[in-house]
């Protein structure tokens, strides 16, 4: 409980840094976020800009953010008028966090027992093929396994939408994508892992004391073997994130990967910051969620905190 | 392209090893052919890669332009050509400064030793776990045209893993004999990490290298991509992708030549830093 605090405690400073660089940032794009519309009179942008406080000096900004956000208040939206940045993310977090928590689901139903399927019966037919897939799937970026998927799948063979939103149907492309990328590094970490795994003495031991060889397989050994792929769960949702980028654009998809792109094209500063700290804040999160679980399947790491 | 430094190692073992395995050294072959012809491309292409002619607008790929044209009638050929030198070019330097600022930086932090050291790693940890993507997009808006800002921000996110196991190797090092054994003779500390440490850590430096790139490279990809990145007239393959994928329904070939041979150069990448790994790192097992 005292470490869970100690982590939380950690994120504040980490934030805080997020929030200052991505704040300078946003601030440096060259343009700014009237620069679109149609020219307008010099004394409306002024007032515009003296209504969302750009007309302060950079650091006066900065300092209001941070105390506004404090509060939990991520700003208003430049884009969208009348809206609050809390509101814009709030309509589409949903959206972005079901697709990923699918993805996510399905990188491992697949990843994982693709793993222990290979490494059951190594340098057969049985490993070589799938990790075959396993490498194809390392080397095809989401991009590319999207628009091709896209291809066969909804042009080709009309079974699926190739994009938009609203039905469980709009879900299987995207999902699909999104999985099978982060599945391939799963499955070849598992194979890995357990092939380490299963020649240790302890798994000799159990063989020899006579436990039934499939308690031997997932009990004994996967529970060791797991390890490694539970660490790897933190970075699999940083690439995620990135993907969803690219696949919330491909499919039409109202995430908030969609959002972020479209803010930084607007130069909307405040739904820029926004986007970002919500990414950054899940992205620790799901980290300390990972070690907790590694801490919960070893007792060796536990006892060492 | 990292033979060179694969090379000053000398290892003759070695050598044979990354000879016999044929995966690796096909991708060698590949990767280097590759790159010849993309750095080639201003005096080999067949066409200007930014000649527009609409008159040949959106053909398929024929006997004049091998991988076709695209909706303004460029050869699709040429421009890949010329999008695989930016991607390569990308994939090099930026990793290049990735090599420089994680060699730096793993072995300062196995110099100092004690409370610095575990500060200066818990910030790598804290570092790795951010949306980098997301600041990465943010530093090629700011700094649009200016390739040499792009490579920094992109090789400025990708030394993490590499200060890492530098560091971890370092600190082997810092505590064997031979490296006693020169401190007592009384080589200064930038001597020992000339004569000792790099010529010790060129094995992994190669290694780290090699599986860096590909990842440096699809994150250029990413963000030209979301059209965030290299702008017209000139390309690259993330590029080259998108615009395919925009319009794959009717053109399919412009989706599927920049496909594969990116696919193809991230899998050679793969091959060769796996193969480099088996043969020269002392610590890989091989099973």
């Amino acid at each position: 409980m005292a470490y869970v605090l100690r982590r939380l405690l950690e994120m504040v400073p980490v934030l805080l840094v997020v929030v200052v660089a991505t704040f300078f940032l946003a601030h440096a794009v060259p343009g700014g976020p009237f620069d679109k519309d149609r020219p307008m009179p010099a004394e409306v942008k002024a007032r515009l800009e003296q209504y969302y406080g750009l007309d302060q000096p950079t650091h006066v900004q900065l300092g209001n953010y941070i105390v506004r956000l404090a509060q939990g208040d991520l700003g208003p939206s430049i884009k969208y008028p009348g809206w609050s940045v809390r509101e814009v993310i709030g309509a589409r977090i949903g959206v972005s966090v079901s697709l990923g928590l699918v993805a996510l689901l399905l990188a491992v139903l697949v990843g994982v027992p693709v793993g222990v399927l290979a490494a059951s019966r190594p340098n057969s037919w049985l490993d070589r093929v799938p990790m075959g897939f396993t490498l194809v799937g390392i080397c095809v970026p989401s991009f590319v396994l999207g628009p091709i998927l896209a291809l066969i799948f909804s042009l080709g063979l009309g079974w699926l939408p190739p994009c938009g939103w609203g039905s469980a149907i709009h879900f299987v492309l995207p999902a699909c994508t999104l999985g099978l990328i982060t599945a391939a590094p799963l499955a070849r970490l598992t194979r890995g892992s357990l092939m380490e795994v299963r020649s240790l003495d302890y798994i000799r031991t159990a063989r020899a004391k006579g436990v039934p060889p499939l308690r031997v397989w997932f009990v004994h050994a996967l529970r060791n073997a797991l390890l490694p792929v539970v660490t790897y769960l933190g970075p699999a949702a940083a690439g995620l994130v990135s993907g969803s980028f690219v696949i919330e654009s491909l499919f039409d998809v109202p995430g908030l990967g969609r959002l972020f792109v479209t803010a930084i094209i607007n130069r909307d500063v405040m739904l820029i910051l926004g986007t970002t700290i919500v990414y950054a804040a899940a992205l620790l999160f799901l980290n300390l969620a990972a070690d907790l679980a590694i801490a919960a399947l070893n007792p060796k790491v536990a006892r060492d905190r | 392209m990292s033979d060179p430094i694969v090379e000053s190692l000398g290892s003759e073992s070695g050598w044979q090893r990354f000879l016999k395995d044929r995966a690796a050294v096909w991708s060698a072959c590949f990767l280097l052919s590759i790159s010849a012809v993309c750095f080639l491309s201003p005096m080999i292409a067949p066409y200007p890669y930014m000649e527009q002619n609409l008159a040949h607008s959106a053909m398929a790929p024929s006997s004049a332009h091998w991988l076709g044209t695209d909706l303004l009638g460029r050869d699709v050929l040429s421009r890949l050509l010329q999008g695989g030198m930016i991607s390569l070019f990308v994939g090099f330097i930026a990793t290049a400064v990735a090599l420089v600022v994680g060699i730096c930086y793993g072995v300062l932090a196995a110099e100092v030793g004690g409370r610095a050291e575990d500060a200066m790693m818990r910030f790598v940890d804290i570092v790795s776990t951010l949306p980098l993507t997301l600041i990465v997009i943010l530093c090629t808006v700011v700094f649009g045209q200016n390739m040499p800002m792009i490579f920094l921000a992109v090789g400025g996110v990708s030394w993490l893993t590499m200060a890492r196991i530098i560091r971890n190797q370092t600190r082997e090092m810092k505590a064997s004999q031979f490296v006693q054994a020169a401190e007592s003779l009384g080589q200064s500390r930038w001597g020992i990490f000339r004569r000792h440490y790099l010529p010790n850590l060129a094995g992994t430096i190669a290694v780290c290298a090699t599986l860096t790139v590909p990842g440096v490279m699809l994150l250029e990809a990413f963000v030209s991509f979301l059209g965030l990145g290299v702008k017209a007239p000139m390309t690259s393959w993330g590029l080259m992708i998108k615009e395919g994928a925009d319009i794959m329904e009717e053109c399919p070939w412009l989706l599927i030549s920049p496909s594969i041979v990116f696919a193809l150069t991230l899998l050679s990448l793969n091959f060769l830093g796996d193969g480099l790994r088996d043969a020269f790192d002392p610590r890989s097992s091989r099973k």
